[in-house]
């Protein structure tokens, strides 16, 4: 049954995409349906699962061997898959209904609702997969989807190179991931989860240190970690519903999904879990810091996408697997609102930068409620969402103190880019030439829709479990910090200037990733392309020369000795009679050696 | 009854040469293409009988004073290979009904494909070396032929190379089979006759070298290049897709299957340089900037998994390497189909001068998406399971060298998403380019020759047991255990 249910689960959006991709491009109405449909299908199965779970159910079948490397397509449904996939599957349908009006006049719809469904369905498949192989499947389909989507607008000529941006870097750490798996399968012997992490114990620690790092090159490029960081802010080159589902709610947390799926592995492993707990508190504090600076506020929400998926990866790293859940689960709602929210504002003001916005509050106020609501839960204000999983968070790395204190810094910081995106987009004077207005009811609907959970999905989750989070004395500090951030935030940002302007130069330095950007280029590109041109001068002069020269060799040698021929009577006939006495006396000699 | 089926297969592709190139033009192009059906139908149904060992076999004395005897047979390890042949032949005849580049005669063009697709089939098909070696010289001439006279503008000069350099190989696998021919007096491919490990080793040599000139192995591959780039559209298209998987699967069949010692002897040296292939061969597609010699240098990249694969020795190597070929042949087939297409509208296929296709072409660039990205090994089309388990089946083997080559052509499949990243921005992302304004979207011609590569890059994709669990098994896999 449950088997069942799981390909119906990825089955439905799979195959309507696949259909949507056959429909002309400019199909709107058939291609919205078939996204919304493969979408609230999934939804659907998703509730009917979550109704009838009893407890972890695993199906498997087996797929393709490779020698005795059995490839299988299993499934592994259990609570903590049913609610991410009910995440996803959730803000996939708020996003297919949104980019109905956020897309109209979009001359290529059809492939793009396609694509959503088919990401949706890839998604899907790395929540619910119980085989390695089968989870790197739907891992390099998102990857692609991805890449397809930020390349989507036409009209922005760096979306096509942000785009290959994307994929590479993820495809870099997804080397590593790749070895990982099979270094695990060579070692296991299976590609299946279950079975891999049972035998965990029975392997060295060599190797499931290694095996662990390897994987965790994949969760960081996905995930958007350090150093992989970098091509995330520049995926806001994609429309931006694509930015609220991909890039904020659900494949970026897939490498926090899967490193609590695999939390056995991580956990043999001091020494990874270590690496990523460093690894989270750079990303997290870099991420805050960025947020601050930049202007384009879909830049700030991607930096903020990738701070908070630091706080998602400092919990893992502490062996807190349920509070990074929690945070993965209440961070989808409200990032995804707050994406979406940025779309209406996009749309209003024509502009994505908060330099362009002021005063929107007057003609925009359910995009400001609804909006604040997200921020309120980013930054953690209670008793909206992010309140509770930020400090089931924060409560689980009292133990490392340094990781602890980047935690709270972070915190201190997010209230106070909340802050300053918050009234420099909805106070102030309006700049001329906007004139604020609500969009449409399509993309009205998903914006309510959101800010419910990232409202109450907190509350709600701490009275079904309240182990998650201790309300004590322990938490007057991270609401301090919060309260210091809103206010410092209110006193530099009230009159509506940008404080950040104040930085001058050093201003777009921090708002661009702190220039690692260039790191990596003069690091890895410009290498790369050096080296490929050497390889190319010597495969082309080298190899291929030695090979014509060979030929051309051949050919003069050919020619000497034609010309060597065409020689004149009396010179041939003393040739002939010269050979022939050399003939003779070699005869006679090697007779009387005795040779012959 | 079966053993007729064999023959068949390789009697009417020869007789619709014939007949395609008697009659005129028009007639004759269809002759070729309803040869060419024929055929696929005829490999198909090949698949059907199957047994453990070879499926069908056919056993006819020739000329037994040099050893040669008509000795065909069909089992898991041809079969797929056999089935492309006769797919990417008729997609090319029908084809060139439509589209035969200067000079025309297509019925010409035509009986040169089915002559290439009997050279080709026989080198699949036969069990006895010395017919395996006249198969595989078929091939060669009508090649040359194809190239150098419906090519672009260096296409005699590239044809030469090719078959100069073919040629050479060649006469080292002669001297080998001769060799194997002499010292055991007999040619039999399906039960080898015990060679000692000497000779195995040095005869392994020679085998080697000459398929190592067909796949292409680096560094003998320079003459791929050349001869792609100016080959025509249905040229480039069978040399990709199975003409070097005639080196491949010689390397499986005679090189494993004959002289089993003296592979596993040069198995590492195979496997370094089937790695060193992968990364240089990315390297220079990363700074290529012409389209089809990029798509042709691809070509030694990833042979470069199929030959690591091979090299291993194991059964999943081997196993990887079988769909690999596969997949390649698809993947790589349609990348030569749009490929020319691309430059037919164009007029150019320098990369700087590309730009925009999906602005005016939005199905050509979405069907170029969908082979690079399939090509570049995404998990969940055709090309992924050969690259992946190539790497599993080296890291398998254990022991530093072989733990090396699978980092190594791991970091090589990031090379390769690379430059086919880099193929679509120039190509289809971006301001329209002034070659492509006036360029028309697929034809439905184009359309129909590429959907069967389009359905089976998808369908290898989600089913790679259509190949794997043929292969599985035949003897010469299972027996590749532990050596």
């Amino acid at each position: 049954m449950t088997a069942g249910l799981s390909i119906g689960l990825v089955g439905a959006p799979l195959l309507l995409g696949l259909i949507g991709l056959l429909l002309p491009a400019r199909n709107r109405p058939d291609a919205a349906a078939l996204g919304i449909a493969g979408a609230a299908l999934s939804a659907g199965v998703v509730a009917l699962m979550l109704l009838q779970y009893t407890g972890p159910v695993e199906s498997t079948r087996p797929w393709v061997a490779f020698g005795d490397f059995q490839v299988s397509l299993s499934s592994l449904v259990d609570m903590r898959a049913l609610l991410t996939a009910l995440a996803v599957t959730v803000v996939a349908v708020c996003v297919q209904v949104y980019s109905i009006s956020y897309l109209k006049g979009d001359q290529r719809y059809a492939p793009y609702a396609a694509q959503i469904s088919i990401f949706t369905a890839a998604m899907l498949t790395v929540v619910l997969s119980g085989d390695l192989i089968l989870l790197l499947i739907g891992w390099e389909v998102m990857g692609a989807c991805s890449y397809l989507l930020i390349a989507h607008d036409r009209s922005l000529p760096e979306a096509p190179r942000a785009a290959v941006k994307a994929f590479l870097v993820t495809r870099v750490g997804d080397v590593g991931f790749l070895l990982g798996i099979v270094l695990l399968a060579v070692k296991t012997g299976s590609f299946q989860i279950s079975v891999v992490l049972d035998k965990v114990q029975t392997l060295d620690s060599t190797t499931v240190t290694v095996a662990a790092l390897l994987l965790l090159a994949g969760v960081a490029g996905k995930s958007a970690q350090f150093p992989l960081h970098t091509w995330l802010p520049d995926a806001m080159a994609g429309p931006t519903p694509i930015s609220a589902l991909i890039h904020a709610a659900t494949m970026v947390a897939a490498g926090v999904y899967v490193v609590a799926r695999l939390f056995k592995l991580f956990e043999a492993s001091p020494v990874a879990l270590t690496v990523l707990g460093i690894m989270a508190a750079i990303t997290l504090l870099l991420g805050a810091l960025a947020a601050t600076a930049a202007d384009d506020v879909k830049r700030v929400l991607a930096w903020s996408t990738v701070s908070q998926l630091g706080y998602m990866m400092a919990a893992l790293s502490m062996g807190a697997v349920d509070a990074a859940m929690f945070h993965l689960f209440t961070h989808a709602a409200f990032k995804a609102l707050l994406f979406l929210c940025a779309g209406s504002l996009i749309h209003a003001v024509g502009s994505n930068l908060l330099s362009r916005m002021g005063g929107l509050r007057k003609g925009m106020p359910l995009t400001f409620v609804t909006m604040s609501i997200g921020l309120g839960a980013l930054v953690g204000v209670p008793p909206l969402a992010g309140f509770f999983s930020k400090e089931a968070v924060v409560a689980s790395l009292h133990d490392k103190p340094w990781l602890w204190m980047a935690a709270l810094v972070g915190i201190a910081l997010t209230a106070w880019y909340s802050t300053r995106l918050l009234l420099l987009a909805f106070f102030g004077p309006t700049p001329e030439g906007v004139h604020p207005h609500e969009p449409a009811f399509a993309m009205r609907m998903p914006l309510v829709l959101l800010a419910i959970p990232a409202a109450g999905l907190g509350l709600s989750a701490y009275v079904v479990r309240n182990d998650l989070v201790h309300l004590d004395g322990e938490l007057v500090l991270p609401l301090g910090l919060t309260a210091a951030g809103l206010l410092v935030g209110w006193l530099m940002c009230r009159h509506h200037t940008d404080p950040v302007l104040r930085l001058g130069r050093f201003g777009p330095f921090v708002a661009g990733g702190f220039g690692l950007d260039t790191v990596q280029r003069w690091l890895v590109v410009v290498p790369v392309r050096a080296v490929a041109k050497a390889v190319r001068f010597f495969d082309v002069s080298g190899v291929d020369g030695a090979v014509m020269g060979l030929g051309g060799a051949t050919r003069s040698a050919g020619s000497g000795l034609a010309a060597w021929h065409r020689a004149a009577l009396p010179r041939a006939f003393a040739a002939v009679l010269g050979a022939a006495a050399l003939l003779a006396i070699a005869g006679v000699t090697l007779s009387l050696v005795g040779l012959w | 009854m079966v053993s007729y089926l064999l023959l068949w297969t390789l009697a009417v592709p020869l007789i619709g040469a014939v007949f395609a190139a008697v009659c005129p033009d028009r007639l004759g192009r269809w002759v070729a293409a309803v040869a060419a059906l024929l055929t696929f139908g005829l490999t198909l149904a090949l698949g059907v009988g199957r047994q453990s060992g070879m499926w069908h076999e056919l056993d006819w004395a020739w000329v037994p004073e040099f050893g040669l005897r008509l000795q065909l047979g069909v089992d898991g390890i041809s079969f797929p290979l056999v089935v492309l042949t006769g797919l990417l032949t008729l997609l090319c005849c029908g084809y060139s009904i439509w589209h035969t580049p200067k000079p025309g005669r297509g019925n010409i063009l035509g009986a040169l494909l089915l002559l290439i697709e009997v050279g080709i089939l026989g080198t699949f098909l036969a069990q006895n070396l010395v017919l395996f070696f006249i198969a595989f010289e078929v091939v060669l001439l009508p090649m040359a032929a194809v190239i150098a006279v419906w090519g672009g503008e260096g296409a005699r000069r590239a044809a030469l190379k090719f078959a100069l350099y073919t040629l050479a190989g060649s006469v080292l696998l002669l001297i080998g089979v001769i060799a194997v021919v002499v010292l055991t007096g007999s040619g039999d491919m399906v039960n080898p006759p015990p060679l000692s490990r000497d000779a195995q080793l040095w005869i392994f040599a020679l085998f080697a070298v000459a398929f190592a000139v067909k796949s292409p192995l680096w560094p003998l591959h320079t003459w791929l290049p050349d001869a792609h780039t100016e080959a025509p559209t249905v040229g480039s298209v069978i040399l990709a897709g199975v003409l070097l998987k005639m080196g491949t699967y010689g390397l499986i069949r005679v090189g494993v299957g004959v002289t089993p010692e003296g592979f596993a002897w040069a198995s590492p040296v195979l496997g370094v340089l089937a790695v060193a292939a992968i990364i240089i061969g990315s390297l220079v597609c990363l700074v290529q900037t012409e389209l089809k010699r990029l798509i042709a240098y691809s070509s030694v990249g990833h042979m470069g998994f199929v030959l690591l694969g091979i090299s291993t020795g194991t059964q999943a190597g081997l196993e990887a390497a079988l769909i690999g070929n596969i997949a390649h042949g698809v993947l790589t087939g349609l990348l030569f189909f749009l490929a020319g297409a691309i430059k037919d509208r164009a007029h150019t296929g320098e990369l700087s001068e590309l730009g925009g296709l999906r602005e005016k072409a939005p199905w050509l660039a979405g069907i170029l998406g969908l082979a690079a990205i399939g090509s570049l090994g995404l998990p969940g089309l055709a090309g992924f399971w050969g690259e992946a388990f190539a790497v599993l089946a080296s890291y398998s083997r254990g022991g530093p060298l072989w733990t090396t080559l699978a980092v190594v052509a791991a970091i090589g499949g990031a090379l390769t998403a690379a430059y086919l990243l880099r193929l679509l921005r120039k190509v289809s992302h971006g301001p329209l380019a002034p070659s492509l304004s006036t360029a028309a979207d697929t034809r439905l011609v184009e359309a129909i020759s590429w959907s069967p590569l389009v359905l089976l890059a998808l369908v290898l994709g989600a089913l790679p047991g259509l190949v794997i669990n043929l292969a599985a098994g035949a003897a010469l896999i299972t027996e590749a255990v532990g050596k």
